[in-house]
């Protein structure tokens, strides 16, 4: 099995990199590329994201033919991909980090800061959370309801399908932090920083 | 509900844990990548390291410590010391690190924070203060606390998250190595002018410093260094502890 953790310049996945590796050991060939043809004939797409909603976006739209390729992957070929943090919100309509930014459109919905009810809860929301698991999810097997993930954003999306949502989490509201939509799935969290609970995530992942 | 953090910190010099845990079975005891694993599976929510080199030709030797400890664990790893620019913070983050924290250069060069936190993102910016009391306000030191820069502590910690910090870790130069607790005033006070998470250093000498720094400091999150070493605590005595006085942690 292939899977591929998309580079597209979008700040830091050395840590995604490095888990997805640690899980994988040599079951599965993890690539790291923003190579249209490679993501194609991949089996698995990952869509890591750190910076402003903006800046992802954007760093997606430099790469020529990459939105479409996701789009064939995910949309029209329905393959397995897990956007991570960013990578997640990316799916909503629309995100206002920055300036009012299009996303890719896969889920409906939008991204917008986190209500800190004036000054009441710091933002960014940073370090660990527990998780409500509402539905079940192919990458929550074995993952008690209730465990610990690692957060660090400012921005929560907000999809309209309450459907899709697979886990949230308490923070100063119920914040979206899963989603399972078909064969695209999404975390708010990090679990390429989440310990055993994370790595666990990833795993089930690799094996859907 | 949101945990507050425990952040054990670990000096590296040359590549070398300087101090450290210290147990019998360690094999190394001053290899930088064991301990840290030895955190992060005791439950340490976070690593730091603080990187002590104090000549430029050895510099180079903490980027392969980072490279190597975030293939090993898998928790955040925030690292500090001698970060000049944006080029040494890509440095650090390509090599596995999630955060660094940027001391002496945010005070001499605005632009270090502003850049690096548009560039990356302020998620993995973190503003280190080096706070010193002077009558009755604190004023920030740089050079590891050699140098007075005369700046106003509440303010400077005002601008830096305007600046774009995502994190302050701020340290009482009063009270580090004393083992006489966090300096509370310090840290509530700024924990109470800013919006974003304060992590509170320097002082812990017991398990109750600890649950102050949260309790009445204000912290996020409270960092500490000598009660881990030579196993006079354990990570996970230390969260046990703050549990049992009702602070939400991790377990």
């Amino acid at each position: 099995m292939n899977v591929t953790i998309v580079d597209y310049k979008s700040g830091n996945i050395s840590s995604v990199i490095n888990s997805f590796k640690e899980v994988a050991k040599h079951k599965v060939t993890i690539q790291v590329t923003s190579d249209l043809n490679k993501i194609k004939s991949s089996d698995k797409v990952v869509l890591p994201g750190q910076g402003s909603f903006k800046s992802c976006v954007d760093a997606l739209n430099k790469i020529k033919g990459l939105t479409d390729t996701l789009n064939e992957f995910a949309i029209t070929n329905k393959k397995p991909l897990l956007g991570i943090c960013v990578g997640l919100q990316m799916f909503a309509d629309i995100g206002y980090e920055e300036t009012e930014t299009k996303g890719l459109g896969w889920i409906s919905g939008k991204v917008s800061k986190i209500d800190n009810q004036n000054g009441k809860f710091k933002l960014p929301h940073i370090g660990w959370n527990q998780i409500n698991i509402v539905k079940d999810s192919k990458i929550f097997k074995d993952i008690e309801n209730n465990s610990h993930m690692y957060f660090v954003h400012s921005y929560e999306f907000i999809p309209e399908d309450k459907n899709v949502i697979s886990a949230t989490t308490d923070y100063s509201s119920n914040i979206v932090c899963s989603v399972e939509k078909e064969n695209i799935f999404g975390t708010q969290f990090h679990p390429e920083k989440s310990d055993k609970h994370g790595l666990k995530i990833i795993n089930n992942f690799l094996g859907i | 509900m949101l945990k507050n953090r425990i952040i054990p910190c670990l000096d590296v010099k040359n590549g070398r844990v300087v101090k450290g845990i210290n147990f019998v079975d360690l094999k190394d005891a001053g290899d930088p990548v064991e301990q840290a694993k030895i955190y992060s599976d005791g439950g340490a929510d976070e690593i730091c390291f603080l990187d002590i080199t104090a000549s430029n030709e050895n510099r180079d030797t903490i980027y392969d410590v980072v490279e190597k400890t975030s293939k090993k664990c898998f928790v955040p790893l925030t690292v500090g010391g001698g970060i000049r620019n944006v080029e040494d913070i890509n440095k650090l983050l390509n090599c596995g690190a999630d955060k660094v924290s940027i001391n002496t250069a945010a005070v001499e060069n605005s632009k270090v924070v502003i850049d690096s936190s548009k560039k990356f993102g302020s998620q993995c910016i973190v503003v280190a203060i080096d706070a010193k009391k002077n009558g009755d306000k604190w004023e920030v030191f740089t050079h590891g606390g050699r140098n007075n820069s005369g700046i106003d502590v509440l303010e400077y910690a005002e601008q830096m998250e305007k600046n774009g910090a995502g994190e302050l870790l701020v340290t009482s130069m009063d009270r580090d190595g004393t083992q006489a607790g966090y300096d509370i005033d310090l840290m509530s006070k700024i924990s109470s002018k800013v919006n974003i998470p304060v992590i509170a250093s320097g002082g812990v000498g017991n398990l109750d410093h600890l649950v102050d720094g949260i309790k009445l400091g204000k912290a996020s999150a409270v960092l500490a260094a000598s009660i881990f070493h030579y196993g006079k605590h354990s990570v996970k005595e230390a969260k046990d502890y703050l549990d049992s006085k009702g602070i939400p942690v991790r377990i």
